[in-house]
């Protein structure tokens, strides 16, 4: 008895550790690399490499006068960034790093984790509806509006892979994958052509859910102040930023697991939890990348990606792919 | 490159007898480490500001390149041009929402004492920031140049944590 309640213990602290280590160190990745990209050195001076940077972040931020605006409602104004830290936290519960990390392997892993993602969207509204300013409410309203749009693809594409897989279980998911590359479920197959697009659907709305530029709406400066954390400082900010680089975290490891063989080697040499991290962070790379060099869309741009082309597009690929498997 | 040495009131209450140095002194230095910004330019020296972000100077090496757009996620405030009588209430505003510690720097000689503005006659133009904010760094210059920017940042961060960056090269050891 005792030992399981250890283990779940454990799983709590490396779950805790490795999401705040992540969102600690994404931040110094990602404004290194924004240097990288405009042609500056970004921070370098704090440590070697500029490493020391997130501590001292972290330092500012936690010894920041904590306030509560006037007119705030309290309760909402307080909830909401622990809200949104939880689930982030909690869906790493899930996710197999490896054939044996796993912290609970569930027969609705892939549920679970995409139920936790919308409740991500709860806590914005709370954030924006709790602060009693006009635009952190119209910055929640429109990323909450871009949440929904883009749950529905992503739940479709999601299914399209659970019909192929036949399991919701994420661990089995990725074993089933075992091999190569060519075992991978991005690759076409008879019974799967279209799956290279449904990858890139995926992703896109992995993009939009994390709430990254392009579609990183909620927070356009030029007409929401910062939007839905306008008036969150010190660190009620800070949990908005960790999680953040958590979700992206998580969104990556889905995308890794769901398309990219989870903890399997190219090439089946060596199957471990090393190939796992180097796909995941070579899609936050990527995410990073395309956040410094694409501009941000619109509102209605935005909209109407998701609902007049990736949702019939996903629909289709999911009929095509039920009457193949029944073919096949 | 002017510091004004106002007494902090806090210097006039005795010191207990617990004592946090190395706390204290670790938080300063976390502090001076990440000065994020205010992203608000008045006039033609926030294009000087704007330069001190970009490639050729980088204020992002000392970890200030975080210009928030919310006053409530900002430490540092840069008056960076003339402020006109029309302006302060916004201005005042903007450093009312600021949270505690928070230092203002006046970038440019319109917003250390009017520049080129002080003259008989005008109605139009506050003569210096620190007219109705508390100011920590004057840079003069018109504007300064980046160089000047980023000297005032490193002034500043002596200024709160008593913590050099650099040994001064023309100091006699």
């Amino acid at each position: 008895m005792s030992l399981t309640i250890l283990n779940v213990l454990a799983a709590v602290v490396a779950a805790i550790a490795f999401a705040a280590l992540n969102a600690a160190y994404l931040v110094w990745a990602e404004r290194r690399g924004a240097g990288r990209i405009q042609r500056r050195p970004g921070p370098n001076v704090n440590g070697p490499f500029g490493l020391l940077q997130p501590p001292c972040d972290g330092i500012k931020l936690m010894t920041k006068q904590l306030m509560i605006p006037g007119g705030a409602d309290k309760a909402l104004f307080m909830v909401a960034p622990v809200l949104t830290m939880i689930p982030a936290i909690a869906s790493f519960v899930t996710i197999p790093f490896s054939n044996t990390i796993v912290a609970h392997s569930m027969n609705v892993g892939v549920l679970m984790v995409i139920g936790f993602a919308s409740l991500g969207g709860m806590a914005i509204l709370f954030a924006g509806w709790g602060s009693r300013n006009k635009y952190s409410v119209m910055a929640s309203v429109r990323s909450v509006s871009q949440a929904i749009s883009y749950e529905v693809p992503l739940f479709i594409t999601a299914l399209t892979v659970v019909l192929i897989t036949g399991t919701l279980n994420l661990h089995e998911m990725a074993s089933i994958q075992a091999g190569g590359f060519w075992n991978w479920n991005i690759t076409p197959s008879l019974s799967s052509p279209l799956m290279p697009v449904s990858f890139l659907i995926f992703f896109i709305c992995i993009l939009a859910e994390t709430n990254r530029a392009p579609f990183d709406l909620g927070e356009a400066e030029s007409e929401l102040v910062a939007g839905f954390h306008t008036e969150y400082g010190s660190m009620g900010f800070g949990l908005f930023f960790m999680a953040e680089y958590a979700h992206i975290v998580i969104g990556t490891s889905l995308i890794t697991i769901l398309f990219l063989g989870g903890w399997g080697c190219p090439f089946g040499l060596y199957p471990g939890v090393w190939w796992f991290l180097i796909k995941i962070y070579f899609l936050i790379f990527s995410f990073i990348l395309i956040r410094w060099t694409f501009p941000r869309t619109t509102i209605y741009g935005l909209l109407n990606l998701s609902w007049k082309v990736l949702i019939p597009i996903t629909l289709f690929n999911l009929l095509l792919t039920a009457g193949l498997l029944k073919v096949f | 490159m002017g510091t004004q040495n106002v007494p902090s009131p806090l210097e006039q209450i005795p010191s207990s007898i617990v004592q946090f140095a190395v706390a204290d002194k670790l938080i300063n230095i976390g502090r001076v480490n990440s000065l994020w910004p205010l992203t608000f330019g008045i006039a033609c020296c926030a294009i000087e500001m704007m330069a001190t972000g970009c490639a050729r100077f980088d204020m992002s090496r000392f970890g200030a390149e975080v210009f928030r757009p919310s006053p409530r996620q900002a430490d540092l405030m840069i008056v960076a041009g003339t402020v006109t009588k029309k302006m302060m209430p916004g201005i005042k505003v903007l450093y009312d929402q600021m949270p505690e510690p928070k230092w203002v720097m006046a970038l440019g000689n319109c917003a250390i004492s009017g520049g080129p503005f002080a003259f008989e006659g005008q109605y139009s133009i506050v003569l210096g920031a620190d007219k109705f904010l508390p100011v920590d760094i004057y840079i003069p210059g018109c504007p300064p140049r980046p160089e000047a920017l980023l000297e005032g940042i490193l002034q500043l961060e002596n200024k709160i944590s008593g913590w050099n960056r650099w040994k001064d090269p023309e100091a006699k050891v």
